[in-house]
C-alpha cells in the first residue's frame, strides 16, 4: 500500500477543500474561532474514518443502484453518534457549531470519498483515506480560523487558549469585523485556494525545467 | 393568523438571513451551477419546489411521530431519509404527470438531496420550533432567497468570463471573490427591521 502517496494526496494534492472543492459550507460557516476549527475538523475526521470502513466492509453486499442512500444512511448514523456526543461530553463546542453538526451529514466530502474511494477498495486502506482526508480538511479549517480570527478579532486560539478568550495581538476596536462575518469566509477560502493552486503549480514548473537542463 | 410575523420570517429568509450568503447553506450548487443564468434559475426553481415540499412533509413527521416517541435524536437520520426519497418521488411524479417541468428541472434535482440547504431548513425549523404554516413559507422564502442570490451571481460570473485576473486566482477562487462582493452587498440588508 502507497502510504505515503494517500498522505500527500489527502494533504495536498487532492486535498478535500483547495483541490476537489468539497465541503466549502462549513469550511466557510465555522471557521470563526481556532476551536471552533478543531473541533469541527476533528469531528469530520472521525466521522470520515469510521464511515470509509463500514462503507469499504459493505462494499460488497450494497447494491449498486441503491448505493447512495445506504451511504447516506451509514454516514447519517456516524454523524448523530458524534453530536449526541458533542452535547454530552463537549457542550460549548456542541453549541457554537450548532446547526454544522448535524449537517455534516450532506458533507460533500464524507458521500464523495465513499463514492470515490471506500466502495472500491479494502477496508485498512479505507481507513487511512479517511484519515488523510479529514486531516487535510482540519488542516484548511485552522488555517481560516487562524487568518480569520487574527484579522477579525485580533486574537489567535479563541476558545482554547487564555481561558477561552484568546491571546490578544492586536489591541480591540482595530481588527476588521468583517473578516468573522460571512464576506471574511468568501475571501478567505479564496485566498487560500488560490495561494494552494499557486504553489500545487509551482513544482511542475520545476521539474520541467530539470528536464529541460538535463537535455 | 399571525400576517406580521409571516411578513418577517419571510422578509428574513430572503434578504437578512439568506440561505447562501449570511448562512453558508447550499455553497456546493451555488458554485457549482451558477455559470449560466439559465440553469442557475433552474436550480433555484428545483430549491423552492424541494424546500417547500420538504418542510411540509417533516413537520407532521417530527411532530406526530418523532415527538410522541420520544424519538427526537433520530431527526437527523429521518430528515434526510425523507428527503432523499421525496427527490426521488418529485423526480419520479415529475416524469409521469408533467414533462414540461421534468425537462426543465430533471438535471437539478438528484444534485438537491445532497444540498445543505434543504436539511438546513428543516432542521432549523424544529430549532425554531415553528408551526406548520411558518415551516413551510420559511422553506419557499428560503428557496426564493437561494434563486435571487444564485440568479445575482451567475449574471456576474457571466460577465467575469471575458475578463482577465491573475493566474493563482482563475476560476475557482475568483468566483469565491465575487461571492465575498455578493455577500458584502447583502450585509446591508442586515439592518432591516419589520414593526409589528
Amino acid at each position: 500500500m502507497n502510504v505515503k502517496k494517500q498522505f500527500s494526496d489527502g494533504l495536498f494534492f487532492q486535498n478535500p477543500v483547495t483541490v476537489q472543492l468539497l465541503g466549502m459550507c462549513s469550511v466557510m460557516a465555522i471557521t470563526t474561532t481556532l476551536f471552533n476549527g478543531i473541533g469541527m475538523g476533528l469531528s469530520v475526521l472521525v466521522i470520515l474514518t469510521l464511515a470509509n470502513i463500514i462503507i469499504a466492509l459493505l462494499r460488497k453486499i450494497i447494491p449498486n443502484n441503491i448505493r447512495i442512500a445506504c451511504f447516506i444512511v451509514v454516514i447519517a448514523g456516524f454523524v448523530t453518534i458524534v453530536d449526541l456526543c458533542l452535547q454530552a461530553f463537549l457542550p460549548a463546542l456542541s453549541s457554537s457549531l450548532g446547526l454544522f453538526i448535524p449537517l455534516i451529514v450532506v458533507n460533500c466530502i464524507i458521500l464523495g470519498r465513499a463514492e470515490a474511494f471506500a466502495y472500491k477498495n479494502g477496508p485498512g486502506a479505507s481507513a487511512l483515506d479517511g484519515i488523510f482526508q479529514g486531516l487535510g480538511y482540519t488542516m484548511i479549517l485552522v488555517i481560516m480560523c487562524v487568518v480569520r480570527e487574527f484579522l477579525g478579532n485580533g486574537t489567535f486560539g479563541g476558545g482554547i487558549l487564555n481561558g477561552g478568550e484568546g491571546i490578544r495581538i492586536i489591541p480591540e476596536g482595530i481588527p476588521a469585523l468583517g473578516m468573522i462575518l460571512p464576506v471574511g469566509g468568501f475571501l478567505t477560502l479564496a485566498c487560500v485556494i488560490a495561494a494552494m493552486q499557486y504553489i500545487l503549480s509551482r513544482p511542475k514548473k520545476d521539474e520541467k525545467k530539470t528536464e529541460e537542463v538535463a537535455k | 393568523m399571525d400576517w406580521t410575523n409571516l411578513f418577517t420570517i419571510a422578509l428574513g429568509a430572503v434578504l437578512i438571513n439568506n440561505f447562501i450568503v449570511s448562512q453558508f447553506l447550499g455553497i456546493c450548487p451555488f458554485m457549482g451551477v451558477s455559470k449560466k443564468i439559465e440553469t442557475a434559475s433552474g436550480m433555484g426553481l428545483a430549491v423552492i419546489f424541494v424546500m417547500g415540499l420538504a418542510s411540509a412533509i417533516c413537520w407532521p413527521i417530527n411532530a406526530l411521530i418523532l415527538v410522541p416517541l420520544k424519538l427526537t435524536f433520530m431527526q437527523t437520520v429521518t430528515y434526510i431519509l425523507v428527503i432523499a426519497s421525496l427527490v426521488q418521488f418529485i423526480e419520479m411524479f415529475l416524469k409521469k404527470a408533467m414533462p414540461a417541468l421534468y425537462e426543465a428541472l430533471g438535471v437539478y434535482l438528484p444534485l438537491i438531496t445532497t444540498n445543505c440547504a434543504v436539511l438546513g431548513v428543516v432542521l432549523q425549523n424544529t430549532q425554531n420550533s415553528y408551526s406548520f404554516i411558518e415551516s413551510v413559507v420559511y422553506g419557499v422564502t428560503g428557496g426564493v432567497g437561494f434563486l435571487l442570490v444564485i440568479v445575482i451571481f451567475a449574471s456576474i460570473r457571466e460577465r467575469m468570463e471575458f475578463s482577465e485576473c491573475p493566474k493563482a486566482f482563475e476560476g475557482f477562487p475568483i468566483a469565491l471573490m465575487s461571492a465575498g462582493l455578493v455577500a458584502l452587498a447583502f450585509m446591508g440588508f442586515s439592518g432591516l427591521k419589520v414593526f409589528g
